[in-house]
């Protein structure tokens, strides 16, 4: 007997957009030799200090259950790496929480936070997560688009077009995946003040903040009236090349961490306790690995920016992360059709922009955590992919 | 000395590939062709940059292995010119690839190459021991190169295990 299952899904979830890069990622899966661009990690492998903290964390036994918030001496580094990069204070005890990934993170915040029908202001294009989570939790994701003619940055007056009575967050991503773009203070002053104005919450997305090239990175917490509104949400993962670890944090005034910690303990317990070993050893003694790591990566940006460019493909120079969102709309094609051509013809895998939000529609993110011998190679392909395109256009 | 941030990022770019265009390191730092051959220039006259050796894998080339040996070396160091000259005396001999001044229970640590094991005792007996100064050698056969230069060549590299399109 076969069953109606439709019957027994619930409606959020069976209605969940499928993410436009699983698509993808099954066709360029199924081929060999395929140079990708479409890589949203850091091609360097964990700094073997820290994994060899984690292993030897394993060899000693530490393999119990931890405080739901994280072990406390983790939680003390992060204070103390919060307080150093930004001087801010949060306390360890009670201010801040150790995840399983970024991504958790953000699900306990939409959880603890939102009530049915109320609205989180996403800036899109966007993280394929950001609009899911926030209905999975019951709330209603509000797309700000942003453009290439303001270097993909929000404007104070296109959010505050968007505030209804029903808004209750902003979702901050600096430096944003997929445009790479970065907020400096002088945005961030601009946005607060409408935050302020409207009294929204922020959910600010750090994960690349290890990663900004041109100026040291600027948190919204450090913007006067942000920082008792502002869950502020960071993790290993981009910076510390540890994605595979699954470990985030956040770190919020203590009314909003009481809410969000008890959903935790319920729901995961905690992060992998032998791994937050790891992470402890990451923040006390990685600083110029992460550099070096940051360099590479800026060296990689300058060669990709230019050489989009010179193939045709108009490219903003992104402040940070390790994305490029070029224009495609000269080719005639949908980014869609572009990647998906691209990969038949050259082999070349990159992100349609359209799965990052309507407003991503035109564009393509590429991923340049790859060696400076896969991009130079990719750039050649693309060459040829897009001679006939370009010809055409004339 | 001290260098700008320009120059650093060269000599990292440069360290891990001296054959990368300068057109390449130009576009990778945004400075000029020019700027760029002019600082490379400035670190080769300053011998910041001494040369651009390739790391070879002898051993994969057959009747070109070679036997390397690391030997410690103790010396009478000499009034006024210390240990430089006897240095000098050993580190002129061809079939000697590196030469340090330690610190510890030892001087001089000497790595020496040779085709043969009789080639290193031969070149240790008879020329080594026998420098005035030297008063005692204590000669270790290397047996395998994990790594050199700061470049695994026997063993575990960490290779690339991402998944081909991710978020």
């Amino acid at each position: 007997m076969s069953l109606d299952y439709e019957r027994y899904l619930a409606n959020t979830a069976n209605h969940l957009q499928p993410s436009g890069i699983r698509k993808f990622f099954d066709l360029a899966a199924s081929m060999k030799g395929v140079i990708s661009l479409g890589v949203g990690e850091p091609d360097f492998t964990t700094p073997w200090n820290i994994r060899e903290t984690a292993i030897a964390a394993l060899e000693e036994g530490f393999t119990s259950y931890t405080a739901n918030a994280g072990l406390i001496e983790l939680r003390q580094e992060i204070s103390t790496y919060l307080e150093k990069s930004f001087h801010v204070q949060y306390q360890a005890e009670n201010q801040i929480i150790v995840t399983v990934g970024a991504s958790q993170a953000l699900d306990l915040a939409f959880r603890a936070i939102l009530n049915p029908g109320d609205e989180v202001l996403i800036i899109e294009p966007a993280f394929v997560s950001y609009a899911a989570l926030v209905s999975i939790a019951g709330g209603n994701p509000i797309a700000i688009p942003t453009y290439a003619s303001n270097g993909f940055k929000v404007t104070a007056k296109q959010i505050e077009n968007a505030i209804t009575a029903k808004t209750k967050a902003i979702l901050l991503c600096s430096p944003n995946n997929p445009t790479g773009t970065y907020l400096n203070k002088q945005d961030l002053l601009e946005i607060a003040a409408i935050i302020e104005k409207h009294d929204l919450l922020v959910l600010s997305d750090e994960i690349y903040s290890e990663l900004t090239y041109d100026e040291k990175y600027t948190s919204i917490v450090t913007i006067p009236g942000m920082y008792e509104r502002t869950i502020l949400i960071n993790g290993f993962s981009k910076g510390f090349a540890m994605t595979g670890w699954r470990l985030g944090f956040l770190a919020a005034p203590p009314e909003l961490t009481s809410v969000m910690v008890k959903i935790y303990q319920y729901t995961t317990m905690c992060a992998p306790n032998m791994l937050q070993h790891g992470a402890i050893e990451a923040l006390r003694n990685s600083y110029d690995q992460v550099e070096t790591m940051r360099q590479s990566y800026r060296r990689r940006r300058n060669y990709i920016v230019h050489a989009l460019n010179s193939i045709g493909l108009d490219c903003h120079i992104p402040g940070g992360a390790f994305y490029v969102f070029p224009s495609i709309i000269r080719t005639g094609l949908t980014s869609e059709e572009f990647a998906e051509q691209l990969l038949k013809q050259q082999k070349v895998a990159v992100v349609p922009g359209s799965a990052f939000g309507e407003s991503g529609e035109g564009y393509i993110r590429c991923s340049y955590a790859t060696s400076m011998q896969q991009l130079q190679e990719a750039i050649s392909r693309m060459k040829v992919f897009l001679e006939p395109l370009l010809v055409r256009e004339v | 000395m001290k260098l700008t941030n320009e120059e650093l990022e060269i000599l990292a770019i440069l360290e891990e590939n001296h054959r990368v265009p300068v057109e390449t390191i130009a576009i990778q730092i945004q400075l000029s062709e020019e700027k760029v051959q002019q600082i490379i220039k400035k670190l080769e006259d300053e011998k910041i940059i001494i040369s651009y050796p390739a790391l070879i894998d002898w051993t994969k080339i057959d009747g070109k292995e070679n036997i390397e040996a690391m030997i410690d070396v103790k010396v009478t160091p000499k009034r006024g010119v210390g240990f430089d000259e006897v240095a000098e005396r050993i580190y002129r001999f061809p079939e000697v690839t590196s030469l340090y001044l330690m610190s510890g229970t030892y001087d001089l640590s000497v790595t020496v190459e040779g085709k043969t094991m009789k080639e290193i005792a031969m070149f240790v007996s008879e020329k080594l021991s026998t420098i005035e100064n030297v008063i005692s050698t204590t000669t270790h056969f290397m047996l395998k190169k994990y790594k050199h230069d700061g470049v695994i060549i026997e063993g575990k590299q960490d290779k690339d295990r991402r998944m081909v399109v991710s978020p």
